[in-house]
């Protein structure tokens, strides 16, 4: 081993450093220079922060290189890049936010919430008008989702259950354990194709409720084991030896001792499963289609869904009157049912969190 | 859960004097039922699986020997459409991952080890929160604002860079090209990356990194060679993960792009080579019957392909968490 | 413990009901009560999507008279209509081409347990549409059409335009040529048209998928209006409803020596001069459409999108609810409703009468 120098050139304790304030200044005088060029050259004023973040990155590393060495300008170079960073991901997050909320705010009312979308003819005129509501979409996904709950919820908690209570490190154990992880990167897409093939051995053009909820059931029940089986680990053995101290039968302890201890951070999961699997599009796309009128049926019809409404009008936004403005509502209360239901979930993971008692 | 009071543990009926002497329970019916009811669950996951690929493979089938004219006209057989698809998931998954890995990595850094404690734990959610937006939505954003306002910077990028083969051509007067399916692509894969880089380096053990800057280093050095050797094979999981992700997204992209079964590299321009899942799910209306059964067996390719990067990912994080035990 | 927490848990569940509940009850599904017909029961349709909007008002019309009838009406595309109505998932089915005399006929034959009944109900002019600003009309023939499509043509200015537009100022610019990146019938019709008028220049045969590559693809008619309206230098061929109130420019097309407007009349004119196929049952209208006469009161480049059904069903039910609606769709009232909400043209009075002659037969 060589004996360790001080490296030559480089920061020691007497050496230059640059003000507390330097990097204020830099940062200052970057906004104004931006804006000055893009004034001056009549630019986009979008021209303005690019500009000044380009002119931080460069400005602050070559002044700490001529006045603090090497060293210190890439530690300050890779400060600037990961604020830089930082501030890049924001923009589209708010700009995403801003556009869905300024665009899709006007057309939340009433009528959006209680009317499908049914035409309504009127016979003095022969005219018939769309219906301009979401309540069919609203039910839709409320139906497929609950569908898709009901679905996942046993399979998964049990798979659960085998894993933490009855596996101990069995051949299937391990098979469900990597099979669990290889779900979860199944394509959404794929899982609703898969709706597709398994409905439609008879009839190409069967599409129903029922065959998206299996098709986010597929997308439900990874994560749903996976939260399941975190929580009932966390779940103390001393709960359940005393259990069975007690002569209390296996299947007794783990229904009423380890769900049940664990029940805050199950319902999380499955919240949290849920507000995924809600916004996905593209399963219910190919295996429910889409319908104006309400259908409270899950097995029999197409149902129309909040993401595929959005969808709709989407593509039919050029030659519909009102398509982009139905588009942007729809993102607006899809955007808000899934905010809702993570904050529903983070409360409740809150109440319920294991105390850690330190 | 410290708060289970003894009382609260149900009790039992009073059992038989048993036969199993430890800690093992009573078996009774209920028992019996019980664990076959979750080990048939355990069996039911392993069975659905097998019948994604079964019956995905059952009605894919007839899709892989159509009529030329089906898969037209920019392929004759399905090998050949299924191979440019593939081509062009690819296309926009890789350019995703290139723009979101360097931007993840810097966001997992800023949570991990530069923002100010009470700055770290608000961004945090905020990027989670940008995971909870759905695909749909991106879609929408993509399609109506964001390819409209990336207009002059296409044309930009074709004009001053159009020397490299990738922003060759002539531009799309739309937008509606790969690069843009890329950029959104690339904003959905951050979320996921960012996450599992920020726990990697979270769990650098804090020895390490004092005795790095005990020894004079700055913080970039500290982190150069204390925190990424530590957390390497976890950053290249995290991306992969992303990059599974960025393989199978499908709305967003089918609203931003307008590809076609088509090889090119040229991003800029109308000729975009579609992803499989974008092109399932602009394709599905079709008029043609036989349509369904293609689209159907390309979708059993991505499901091979995106299970093979996956399994990679999970490979290489088993073997970094066997490493570090 | 557990109690007090599960209440807490359960109460945004109890809260999601509720509400739920209270959507239920006020979720109204816009129908008007009244009407004095008989018929009652339910009848699943699909097909076309360039009928959705027709069926839609039709069922709207229709329903105010009989207001327990449901016909529900999926837009899954004409192939996968066929193939439901073959299937027997669909009573009737909506569908852009005619059923293929070798692979739907004998299919629908046995289904219906009889010949099937194959009529054109919606007729609908295709537009030549572009974007150039100043410009709100010119002068194509079928030859210059099929070059520009075909990526031959490629600047404004070419002299093949120019020529035929004396008097227009035409910019150098590039064209872009737009089509449907979805497969429907008005690619179908419109690659017909060119075959059939262009052939030397549009070689491949019609189809509904778009058979060249390049070009800028777009989905639906609406994706394809959008994609015009927001760009200058694009081309596109657009049902014609599509086109109204958009502001866009619209192609008179040559038809004998002089340039033809699109026109609903055109269209029905355009249907009634063409001829009927031969063979088959008598049931089964098929028309081939004449898309290189030189009558200028006819405009060729349409669409004619069929209902096809079954005389007689298994129920009798559905046998007097398919007749009733399928009478009502070729009425005089039934076009009217289609060319108010999709700007069809009504079918031409000698081909109603003929399609009348057919739904007769039914029960």
């Amino acid at each position: 081993m060589s004996v360790t120098t001080a490296p030559t050139g480089g920061i020691s304790l007497q050496g230059n450093r640059l003000p507390r304030f330097a990097p204020y200044v830099v940062v200052v005088g970057a906004v104004a220079l931006g804006a000055l060029v893009t004034m001056l050259l009549g630019l986009s004023w979008v021209a303005a922060p690019v500009l000044a973040v380009i002119v931080v990155d460069i400005a602050l590393p070559l002044w700490s290189r001529l006045v603090e060495g090497r060293r210190a300008a890439a530690n300050r170079g890779v400060t600037c890049l990961v604020w830089t960073a930082l501030g890049c991901t924001l923009v589209p997050l708010v700009w995403v936010l801003a556009e869905v909320v300024i665009k899709g705010a006007p057309g939340i009312n009433a009528h959006l919430l209680t009317h499908d979308g049914t035409p309504y003819f009127d016979p003095k005129t022969l005219v018939t008008t769309a219906g301009g509501g979401a309540f069919h979409a609203l039910v839709g996904t409320l139906m497929v989702t609950l569908c898709a709950v009901i679905i996942s919820v046993p399979v998964g908690l049990m798979t659960a259950v085998y894993l933490v209570e009855y596996a101990r490190g069995s051949w299937l154990a391990r098979g469900v354990t990597l099979m669990v992880d290889v779900m979860t990167g199944i394509p959404s897409i794929v899982a609703g194709l898969f709706a597709v093939a398994l409905f439609t051995l008879a009839d190409p053009s069967l599409r129903m409720g029922i065959m998206g909820s299996v098709a986010l059931s597929l997308l439900m029940i990874p994560t749903v084991v996976r939260s399941a089986e975190e929580m009932m680990r966390l779940v103390p053995n001393d709960l359940r030896e005393a259990a069975y101290a007690l002569g209390v039968p296996k299947w007794r302890t783990v229904l009423k001792v380890v769900l049940r201890t664990s029940l805050g951070g199950i319902i999380t999961g499955v919240m949290l499963a849920v507000s995924r699997v809600i916004g996905e599009t593209a399963p219910l796309l190919v295996a429910i289609g889409s319908i104006d009128e309400t259908n409270w049926n899950p097995f029999s019809g197409r149902m129309e869904t909040l993401p595929v409404f959005i969808m709709d009008n989407y593509t039919q936004g050029a030659t519909t009157p009102d398509g982009y403005k139905w588009a942007w509502s729809g993102a607006l209360l899809l955007i808000a049912i899934v905010m809702v239901l993570n904050l529903i979930a983070r409360i409740i993971g809150k109440i319920f969190a294991p105390k850690t008692g330190r | 859960m410290s708060t289970i009071e003894p009382q609260t543990v149900p009790e039992g009926p009073p059992t038989p004097s048993d036969e199993t002497p430890e800690s093992q329970p009573v078996t009774g019916w209920g028992d019996r039922i019980f664990s076959s009811a979750a080990f048939g669950a355990g069996l039911l996951i392993l069975l659905v699986l097998a019948a994604v690929f079964v019956f995905l493979a059952v009605q894919g089938a007839p899709g892989t020997h159509q009529a030329a004219s089906v898969y037209g006209p920019y392929a004759t057989n399905f090998w050949s459409y299924a191979g440019k698809l593939l081509f062009g998931t690819a296309l926009a998954a890789v350019l995703a991952m290139l723009i979101a890995v360097p931007f993840a990595l810097g966001l997992a850094l800023f949570i991990s080890h530069y923002a100010p404690r009470r700055l770290a734990v608000p961004v945090a959610y905020v990027i989670d929160l940008l995971a909870a937006v759905p695909s749909v939505v991106f879609g929408l954003w993509g399609g109506r604002a964001l390819t409209h306002a990336s207009l002059p910077v296409q044309h930009w990028l074709n004009q001053h860079l159009g020397w490299f083969p990738l922003f060759g051509g002539t531009p799309s007067s739309t937008g509606h090209t790969v690069f843009i399916a890329a950029v959104v692509l690339s904003i959905m894969v951050i979320p996921i990356t960012t996450a599992i880089a920020r726990e990697v380096f979270q769990q650098t053990p804090k020895l390490l990194e004092e005795a790095a800057l005990g020894l004079g280093a700055t913080r970039w050095e500290m982190i150069k060679y204390a925190v990424l050797p530590h957390s390497r094979s976890g950053v290249v999981a995290g991306a992969m993960l992303g990059l599974g992700r960025a393989l199978g997204e499908t709305m967003a992209v089918a609203m931003v792009l307008n590809g076609n079964p088509l090889v090119s590299i040229r991003i800029l321009t109308t000729d975009s080579p579609a992803t499989i899942a974008s092109n399932i799910a602009n394709e599905y209306k079709n008029e043609d019957p036989h349509m369904q059964s293609v689209l159907i067996a390309t979708g059993l390719v991505l499901f091979v392909f995106t299970f093979l990067v996956n399994f990679a990912a999970r490979t290489i994080v088993t073997r970094a968490e066997r490493r570090l035990a | 413990m557990n109690l007090n927490h599960i209440r807490r848990a359960a109460l945004p569940g109890i809260a999601a009901v509720a509400l739920a509940a209270s959507l239920a009850a006020c979720g109204s599904s816009n129908s008007s009560s009244g009407g004095s017909s008989s018929l009652s029961g339910t009848v699943a349709a699909g097909g076309s999507t360039a009928q959705q909007t027709a069926q839609q008002a039709w069922y709207g019309a229709f329903k105010a008279s009989n207001p327990n009838v449901k016909i529900s009406y999926d837009a899954v595309g004409s192939g996968d209509g066929r193939a439901g109505f073959e299937k027997g998932t669909y009573s009737f089915v909506g569908s852009d081409s005619p059923m293929d005399p070798k692979a739907d006929l004998p299919a629908a034959t046995k289904q219906c347990g009889g010949d099937p009944i194959q009529i054109p109900v919606f007729i609908s002019p295709i537009d030549v549409a572009f974007n150039l600003p100043g410009v709100k009309s010119l002068n194509l023939d079928a030859n210059t059409i099929a070059s520009i499509f075909a990526g031959k043509i490629t600047k404004w200015n070419d002299p093949a335009i120019a020529k035929q537009n004396s008097g227009v100022k035409l910019p150098s610019t590039t064209i872009t040529p737009v089509h449907r990146s979805d497969s429907s019938g008005t690619t179908d019709n419109f690659t017909d048209y060119l075959h059939q008028a262009a052939p030397s220049v549009w070689t491949n045969e019609h189809n509904s998928d778009w058979p060249l590559k390049g070009g800028e693809g777009q989905e639906g008619t609406s994706g394809v209006v959008g994609d015009v309206k927001d760009n200058p230098g694009t081309i596109a061929y657009i049902d014609d409803s599509g086109v109204e109130k958009q502001g866009l420019g619209v192609a008179k097309i040559k038809v004998g020596s002089t340039y033809v407007a699109p026109s609903a009349q055109g269209a029905a004119n355009g249907l009634a001069a063409s001829t009927l196929a031969k063979g088959g049952p008598s049931t089964v209208m098929t028309y081939q459409i004449n898309r290189t006469t030189t009558d200028p009161s006819n405009y060729p480049v349409f669409m004619a999108s069929n209902e096809i059904a079954c005389q007689k069903y298994s129920s009798s039910a559905t046998t007097d609810i398919v007749k009733s609606f399928l009478t009502y769709i070729i009425s005089n009232q039934g076009q009217q409703v289609a060319a108010k909400n999709a700007y069809s043209a009504p079918l031409p009075s000698s081909v109603v009468s003929a399609e009348q002659k057919i739904i007769a037969k039914m029960g």
